[in-house]
């Protein structure tokens, strides 16, 4: 029997490889050693050291990498400090012109870049050729135009400056154009380090943005390991760290920036539900599983790695995942006939090993093909885990690998339950026929990016980001812009704040009880004594005593006592987070949202001048400057009122048929650190866009003079604001902020005081990987435009969810 | 994956299920996305390529379905699928020995009789197409007929065409009665139901017309007349797929598909061979349960068949015509 006509019997497959010549010849043109792009120029590494980087495919060394130690990254940073005044003036125009020239460099180059990310990566060349380099060039066309747009678009905005990125190794060239592109069409300079396993897309784009001209400094990549990435991190030459990996890893540096003052936007882990109803095309559905966890070896932060199926259709879905599993091809990452190609590396191999075998061990069914995977190389067979247990080990963490476990549900409910049943949020896809089903769900489930019968599915325009330890900030779309920019006001007060000293932690101008009392006497109307006041917290719509009974003097300019408040202990704080999330304003209407917010301006406009003479009575202000806050805060709980059912979400336009639903959601429970003063117009001015977009508000007001906080109560219960939508704890407020950015049931902390204590904010927060907004000691004009109220407050109430339904029949 | 199947019977049908029928879920967006990865997922090059294409003639439905056709074209169209491939480069394959020819000729039933003779002694089969092809609105005694007298002419396969509008106004028992009736017309011919997919609208529909077929006995389904304004295309090809083998995974007969029209170059054959391995086996990729309705495919083939023997890309004057 010949070759063709044994072939033509048993219709095989054979190998089908994209050839390496170019990429190697690249490789050895510079024998296959690399330094730093820094400043434009090609540097040494400053230590000398160097590591290999492997071909996942067959284990060989492709390449000698640098390894970036301090001295490396400062030039770095210097050299990206040094491009950027130029940078930045430049017309968004000139900025396009340069993203455009990337985004055709890439395209020209594509082959190029496709075959180098498979060889450095181990993804099939079918990914890379298809997916991940159409997706980069597609980023830079797509930022070219928001660069363009800037000057219009986001008039009241200005670039952040240096940006440190530190990207990972399972879409490497792509998470370069997701952190790059924003970067540079908002007018930053950026010291970019790739993951160590994956560095030469990087390089090889660092040569392009030399051939296309980039002014030097503008880009520089700067390659090693975690240390290379921490010494970015910690730079304080760096205004912006964007990091996409671990959650571990961000929490560390989390930690690493808290007080510093960078902005800081992180992409992380996830354990993405994949929710199968009964009514679901299970044939799409199976090969929507293969496109979620088989698809790069299931190495994707937004793997839909937990399957949960109805349990009606649970057997046949695994008999039909079973079949196609045995179809899949595994193999040489550049064979354009494979589906599943190797693990990045040896240790991520063992990794995946030992939590399968802990998965087997904790009572799950593996179900592997019988199929055998390539003795060279790292490779994991696609695996299926069956009766697992919630609770299991391999039900919770994040594998990374091709690795899907199963769960059944019995009702919408549960599914919902099961789903959000992770400290992940990354995205989750919804598998059913019914659009009231699937609308009704999207919404329920906590992740940043839904997909409504499909998933991984990405694009520019669509912001991608997660919820919860997932992280923060969104990659792509005008919601990904905010990242790279901030509030051109804030860069005003920032050069002023350096002349001028910080605000104090610590306010002056009360006492505590257990001190001398003086004072009560000027308190005292004439002749008859005034009824004792005590202003208590306002927990879930009720007045409750603090938990232990303290209280704290409020005193006048003139030392005179105005009033008591309870001291507010870490058990109110407790107590208030449960009545926020006790609370349904979430799901109140935005029009009943907003007539609530309008009737409380109606309720407190009555009592204008008693909150006035209140307001002098704390401030010794003049009688001008209290009215003129009364009205400012009426004037504010109208702007948030009318904001309530205004703040849209977009559909974005993404290039495939469907419609990409960008829907602003609430946080959840917001623990808020109201501003010292102006007492009413400032905690007014902290809670309401909160509670306008949705959230569950644990406010702490000021603590110099909090009585109009607690005097705002009375309104708040005859304005029909449920309980415990507004909660309101008085005391200390650096020791109640560190309660609350610690608490693990809030999902965000505003916080409006001293550089120190928006310190301990950030620190603490890490708990639970909650969305903080604090202002570093930064003193906010409560009535101007931008810096005291503004979209900023609804853009950091709210984050998106990027919803994605195809269509057609 | 199968449970007991009876053996490789022919399909003798089942009751109309009309549960079943109607709760197919056919995902337009999610089936478009599969078949738009399917060229991409698999590449078959070099000898593989070669023997896939010889595997593809073999499953070839060689078609002339013109107003102008005669015994002459007929008789040309016969010899070109008893030899569908130049000898020399049969020989240069190493390929002499598979005695390869198409699988069948497709002719009107005027021509049966012509296609019967020219090919005796061969293993291609003839093939009608009847039932008022291609519109399938005669009146039904007369499309009784019209099987019947094909089948009288000598043709072993009937390739009858399903009245559209009982798909489009949902009447699955008039549609199940009407190829119930067909195939026992066809008595002991293969009974090929042409769907009409570009007539049909939905996948859902192609769906649920493919399971009201097979469950009507029929032994293929086919996905076009080759007149339709969008004929064989991959996601429905991919539908009809599904269809077969959940047909399959519940009676345990296996049908034969037939996508037709619009199938023209050699490179087109690749990615439906491989649907058909990948998802119902490699048995999928033989005459026997796979056929392309094709008229100048078979060009196409010849010459990539020249050009992996000689490595110079050939031209269609140098194969001989049908």
């Amino acid at each position: 029997m010949t070759r063709i006509s044994e072939i033509f019997t048993t219709m095989e497959y054979g190998p089908a490889p994209e050839s390496p010549a170019l990429v190697n010849q690249w490789l050895e043109t510079h024998a296959r050693s690399f330094g730093h792009y820094i400043g434009g120029a090609w540097r040494e590494p400053h230590g000398g050291e160097r590591f290999p980087t492997l071909n996942p495919g067959t284990g060989q060394e492709l390449a000698q990498i640098a390894q970036g130690d301090q001295e490396d990254v400062d030039a770095a940073v210097a050299a990206a400090r040094a491009a950027y005044p130029e940078w930045r003036a430049l017309p968004g125009h000139a900025r396009a012109r340069y993203l455009y020239a990337i985004a055709r460099q890439i395209q020209k180059h594509s082959r190029f870049f496709s075959v180098l990310e498979t060889m450095d990566n181990g993804k099939p060349i079918r990914e890379s050729r298809d997916i991940d380099i159409p997706l980069v060039a597609r980023h830079f066309y797509h930022h070219a135009g928001w660069a363009q747009l800037m000057k219009e678009l986001l008039p009241d905005q200005v670039p952040v400056g240096v940006v440190g990125q530190v990207i990972p190794w399972n879409f490497p060239l792509l998470m370069l154009a997701w952190k790059i592109a924003p970067a540079l069409a908002m007018g930053n300079t950026v010291v970019l380090k790739p993951a160590e396993f994956t560095s030469l897309t990087a390089i090889a784009f660092a040569e392009l943005c030399d051939e296309v001209g980039l002014p030097p400094g503008v880009v520089n990549v700067i390659t090693g390991d975690g240390r290379t990435g921490a010494a970015i991190t910690k730079h304080p030459g760096v205004d912006k760290v964007a990091f996409t990996g671990s959650t571990e890893v961000g929490r560390i540096i989390r930690n690493a920036t808290a007080g510093s003052g960078k902005k800081l936007s992180l992409e992380l882990g996830g354990k993405s539900p994949f929710i199968v109803f009964d009514d679901a095309d299970i044939d799409s559905v199976v090969e929507g599983v293969v496109d979620a966890i088989w698809f790069n070896q299931g190495q994707v932060c937004c793997a839909g790695s937990r399957i949960l199926a109805h349990e009606g259709i649970a057997e046949r879905l695994t008999e039909k995942l079973r079949a196609r599993m045995e179809h899949l091809r595994i193999g040489d990452p550049l064979d354009k006939a494979i589906d599943i190609g190797a693990i990045i590396d040896r240790s991520q191999l063992e990794k995946i090993r030992a939590l399968v075998d802990q998965g087997v061990a904790d009572g799950a069914k593996i179900w592997q093909p019988s199929w055998s995977c390539p003795s060279e190389g790292f490779f994991y067979p696609p695996t299926l885990l069956t009766e697992v247990t919630p609770s299991a080990t391999v039900a919770q963490v994040e594998i990374f690998g091709p690795v899907v476990t199963m769960i059944t549900f019995r009702t919408p409910g549960e599914a919902v339950e099961l789903a959000n049943n992770t400290r992940y949020g990354l995205a989750a896809s919804v598998w059913t026929e019914n659009i009231n089903l699937a609308l009704d769900i999207a919404p329920k489930v906590k992740a940043g990016t839904i997909w409504v019968n499909c998933t991984n599915m990405f694009d520019a325009a669509a912001g991608f980001g997660g919820y919860r330890e997932s992280g923060y900030g969104r990659e792509g779309g005008l919601e990904g812009l905010w990242e790279y920019t901030k509030a051109a006001w804030l860069e005003e007060a920032k050069k002023a704040a350096k002349h001028a000293p910080a605000e104090p932690a610590i306010a002056p101008g009360f006492d505590d009880e257990d001190e001398e009392e003086e004072g009560v006497a000027e308190a005292l109307g004439g002749g008859m004594p005034a009824i004792d006041r005590t202003p208590k917290m306002y927990i879930g719509g009720k007045q409750a005593r603090p938990d232990a009974p303290y209280v704290m003097a409020i005193r006048g300019p003139d030392g005179a006592l105005v009033g008591e408040v309870g001291r507010g202990n870490r058990k109110d704080i407790r107590n208030a987070v449960e009545a926020a999330h006790a609370c349904k304003w979430a799901s109140a209407t935005a029009h009943n949202r907003a007539q609530v917010l309008f009737y409380i301006a109606e309720n407190l406009a009555p009592r204008a001048d008693e909150f006035a003479a209140r307001i002098r009575a704390l401030t010794g202000g003049t009688i001008v400057e209290a009215e003129r806050e009364v009205a400012a805060t009426l004037d504010t709980l109208f702007y948030y009122a009318s904001y309530a059912d205004k703040w849209d979400g977009h559909v974005h336009h993404t290039p495939s048929r469907n419609v990409t639903l960008a829907m602003p959601e609430p946080l959840g429970v917001m623990g808020i650190l109201c501003p010292e003063g102006p007492p009413l117009l400032g905690f007014v001015a902290a809670i309401a866009p909160a509670i306008a977009m949705g959230n569950h508000v644990v406010a702490v007001p000021s603590e110099r003079w909090p009585l109009l906080a607690t005097d705002l109560y009375q309104v708040f219960d005859t304005s029909d604001l449920p309980g415990g939508a507004v909660n309101i704890v008085t005391g200390r407020r650096e020791e109640l902020a560190q309660v609350l950015a610690a608490h693990d049931d809030v999902d965000g902390v505003w916080y409006f005081g001293s550089a120190e204590g928006s310190g301990a904010v950030e620190r603490l927060s890490t708990g639970n990987m909650k969305r903080t907004w604090v202002s570093h000691g930064i003193a906010r004009d409560w009535y101007a435009r931008g810096s005291g109220r503004g979209e900023e407050f609804l853009r950091q109430a709210t984050h998106i969810k990027n919803i994605w339904v195809p269509y057609g029949e | 994956m199968v449970s007991d199947s009876p053996a490789d019977g022919r399909n003798p049908g089942m009751p109309l299920d009309l549960d079943w029928v109607r709760s197919v879920q056919a995902n337009l967006s999610a089936i478009e996305r599969r078949a738009a990865t399917i060229p991409g997922r698999r590449s078959v090059k070099k000898e593989w390529q070669a023997a896939w294409y010889l595997r593809a003639i073999t499953c070839m439905d060689l078609t002339t379905l013109a107003g102008d056709d005669t015994d002459g074209r007929v008789r040309r169209l016969c010899a070109k699928a008893r030899f569908p491939v130049r000898g020399d480069i049969l020989a240069a394959l190493g390929a002499q020995e598979l005695g390869i020819t198409t699988a069948a000729i497709c002719v009107y039933h005027h021509f049966i009789e012509t296609a019967r003779r020219a090919l005796e002694g061969s293993k291609v089969q003839v093939c009608a197409v009847s039932t008022g092809f291609p519109a399938g609105l005669s009146p039904f005694p007369q499309k009784l007929a019209e099987i019947k007298a094909s089948v009288a002419a000598g043709a072993q396969e009937i390739d009858i065409v399903i009245t559209r509008s009982h798909v489009l106004t949902g009447q699955w028992e008039r549609l199940y009665d009407e190829v119930r009736a067909y195939r026992e017309a066809c008595g002991e011919a293969h009974l090929k139901t042409i769907l009409a997919t570009g007539e049909l609208a939905t996948l859902r529909n192609v769906q649920r017309a493919s399971f009201v077929c097979m469950m009507a006995g029929a032994d293929f389904i086919k996905t076009s007349t080759g007149k339709e304004p969008v004929n064989a295309t991959l996601p429905v090809g991919l539908v009809m797929t599904r269809a077969i083998r959940a047909y399959q995974e519940r009676t345990g007969y296996k049908i034969g598909l037939k996508p037709a029209g619009g199938i023209r170059k050699a490179k087109e054959v690749l990615p439906w061979l491989s649907m058909m391995r990948d998802e119902l086996g490699v048995e999928w990729t033989g005459g026997d349960l796979f056929r392309f309705g094709a008229s100048s495919l078979l060009g196409d083939i010849e010459r990539q068949l020249e050009h992996h023997v000689t490595g110079r890309y050939s031209a269609a004057f140098r194969h001989p015509l049908a």
